[in-house]
């Protein structure tokens, strides 16, 4: 649904210039939710403003729904740009309309016929959960119904796409749920494509089922959550997910082998450690892990003591293996 | 002088300077927005980025802002008498009035329409928004109280400006008060006369405080 390679943005002002964006690639498939994670002044934004254009790239290529937008005309370019829905951190809502008002803005710029856009309006709203509120003013309503409006609004030309610029950061903690929670649902129910950059682990936890690592304008991981859950050393899942590794053990004679286990999908509701233990060491300890749900998978990451030294435990590695956990 | 007298000469100068203002107003709102929405459009970061011509425009409406209205008045009399085809009287007074006040407002837009937030127009730039729908309905409708309110100052500065329009024979409540006050000393109609002007502009400027806090949904 969205291509991107070799994505390059540098901004120039005379006295310096940074790179921003250095050379990105990203696919995301239909219907899926892209999470890219990032600290401030990664350069996140900048590679999500490229993808409507908002910001014209250096180099490289954008394509949105198989249309390549970088070469397009200006007009060519508006008319793609009603298939890509964008919502804002600090909402961008028109101040002087209602919120009913807003979301018909989005529709005023489609060209839809009058009669239309009122039934229209009230349809999305009503999707969004807001039509009590419909004759209020973004002045007199809370961060999280402002941003429904800007679903709302984002949603209202029918888009495949939806871009979220840090959707949910200038929300507290219930209500980046509850926005989430919408889309998720949005995605779901409108088989909604959803690229989002965020600096929230929790979002990407949360909503997302592929993901990317973001750093000085590159992406230093990127795969699946579950993929990056299994893949050894990924920061993603560390920072996901992560493991007290001060968690030890005092050696009892004999010595112990400490080994971190990751499982995702099925596999994490299966009784792996009852399952070592029975067939192995029955001593076996947990010293620290937990088991979470997230967007497209359950996962769980254990950090466990086995008695013995690490060749008295190979066996009961190599069974851990065989049954698709990474260690 | 009766009161009656007074009263003629208040209510004569009162029409003067209402005319004056009113048809300058007019004329300064039209030329000043659009002056002050190029200016916007034509900077670097605009929708029409354009330095040259914002450099261009730019100086122009220092240079008028600059010019003491005095001198402005003077300077435009060939202009003034090709266009109204006189360069004395009330409506000739009318052109310098305008020139002047153009620049003066075109700044007061420029800065109302920077007020703007730039993610609300990124926003609407990203929904496919025409430029032509992004100046009307984003930048000037969500300007509109700064735009009020910056009119009703404009307004008070041609009230102001107004009385030097005595020079070219414009008339007007100012005029009256430097005639009759100022050069023969005839007291009572100038305290009438400034008495009229203060409450002229403490009207104005109460109708535009209620017009822009009603336009206000912040
Ligand atoms: N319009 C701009 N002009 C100049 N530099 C910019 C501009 N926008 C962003 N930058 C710079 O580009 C880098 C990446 O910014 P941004 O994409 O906003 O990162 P993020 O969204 O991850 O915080 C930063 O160093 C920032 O200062
Ligand atoms: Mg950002």
């Amino acid at each position: 649904m969205i291509e991107i390679s070799g994505l390059r943005k540098t901004y120039r002002s005379r006295k310096r210039s940074v790179v921003a964006v250095d050379g990105v690639d990203l696919h995301v498939g239909e219907g899926e939710v892209f999470g890219v994670l990032g600290q401030s002044g990664a350069g996140k934004s900048t590679l999500l403003r490229c993808v409507n254009m908002l910001e014209r790239p250096d180099a490289g290529t954008v394509a949105v729904g198989g249309l390549e937008l970088t070469n397009l005309r200006r007009e060519r370019l508006r008319v793609a740009r009603h298939g890509i829905g964008m919502i804002h951190q600090h909402f961008a809502l028109l101040s002087s309309r209602t919120v009913a008002g807003n979301v018909a803005f989005a529709l005023e710029v489609t060209g839809a016929p009058r009669a239309e856009r009122k039934a229209r309006v009230a349809e999305l709203l009503e999707l969004v959960g807001l039509s009590e509120r419909a004759d209020a003013y973004p002045a007199q309503l809370s961060g999280g119904q402002k941003q429904r409006v800007g679903i709302a609004r984002a949603l209202a030309a029918r888009p495949k796409v939806l871009l979220s610029d840090e959707a949910t950061s200038a929300l507290d903690p219930e209500t980046t749920e509850s926005i989430l929670r919408l889309l998720l649902d949005l995605n779901r129910r409108l088989g909604l494509t959803i690229l989002l950059i965020t600096h929230e682990m929790t979002v990407v936890k949360r909503i997302c089922t592929s993901a990317a690592v973001m750093r000085d304008g590159r992406f230093v991981e990127s795969g699946t959550v579950a993929g990056l859950l299994r893949q050894p050393g990924s920061e993603l899942a560390r920072d996901l997910f992560p493991l007290d590794t001060s968690a030890s053990v005092a050696t009892a004679g004999g010595g112990v082998t400490i080994v971190d286990i990751t499982v995702s999908g099925d596999e994490a509701d299966e009784p792996i450690i009852a399952d070592l233990a029975r067939r192995f060491a029955s001593d076996v300890r947990i010293l620290s892990g937990s088991v979470e749900t997230l967007a497209a998978t359950r996962a769980g990451r254990w950090r466990l003591a086995l008695p013995g030294a690490p060749e008295d435990n190979s066996e009961a590695l190599e069974y851990l293996r065989k049954r698709g956990v990474t260690l | 002088m009766t009161w009656s007298e007074v009263f003629e000469l208040l209510s004569v100068g009162f029409q003067e300077t209402a005319w004056m203002v009113g048809v300058a107003t007019l004329l300064t709102a039209v030329g000043g927005l659009l002056v002050g929405v190029l200016l916007v459009l034509t900077d670097r970061g605009g929708l029409l980025p354009a330095p040259p011509v914002n450099a261009v425009l730019g100086l122009i409406v220092n240079v008028g802002r600059s010019l003491p209205f005095i001198i402005l008045l003077v300077a435009v009399i060939p202009f003034t008498r090709a266009v109204v085809g006189t360069s004395i009287g009330t409506d000739a007074a009318i052109v310098p009035l305008t020139i002047g006040a153009i620049p003066f407002f075109a700044r007061i837009v420029e800065s109302a329409l920077r007020e703007v937030p730039a993610d609300v127009v990124a926003a609407a730039t990203a929904m496919g928004a025409t430029r032509r729908q992004i100046v009307g309905k984003v930048l000037l409708r969500e300007a509109l109280p700064g735009l009020v309110a910056g009119l009703t100052i404009t307004v008070i500065a041609l009230v102001g400006y107004s009385a030097m329009a005595g020079v070219v024979g414009g008339g007007g409540l100012g005029d009256l008060a430097i005639r009759y006050g100022y050069q023969r000393f005839e007291t009572e109609v100038m305290i009438a006369t400034v008495v009229a002007l203060v409450v002229l502009v403490q009207v104005v400027q109460m109708v535009g405080d209620v017009l822009a806090r009603r336009l206000t949904r912040r």
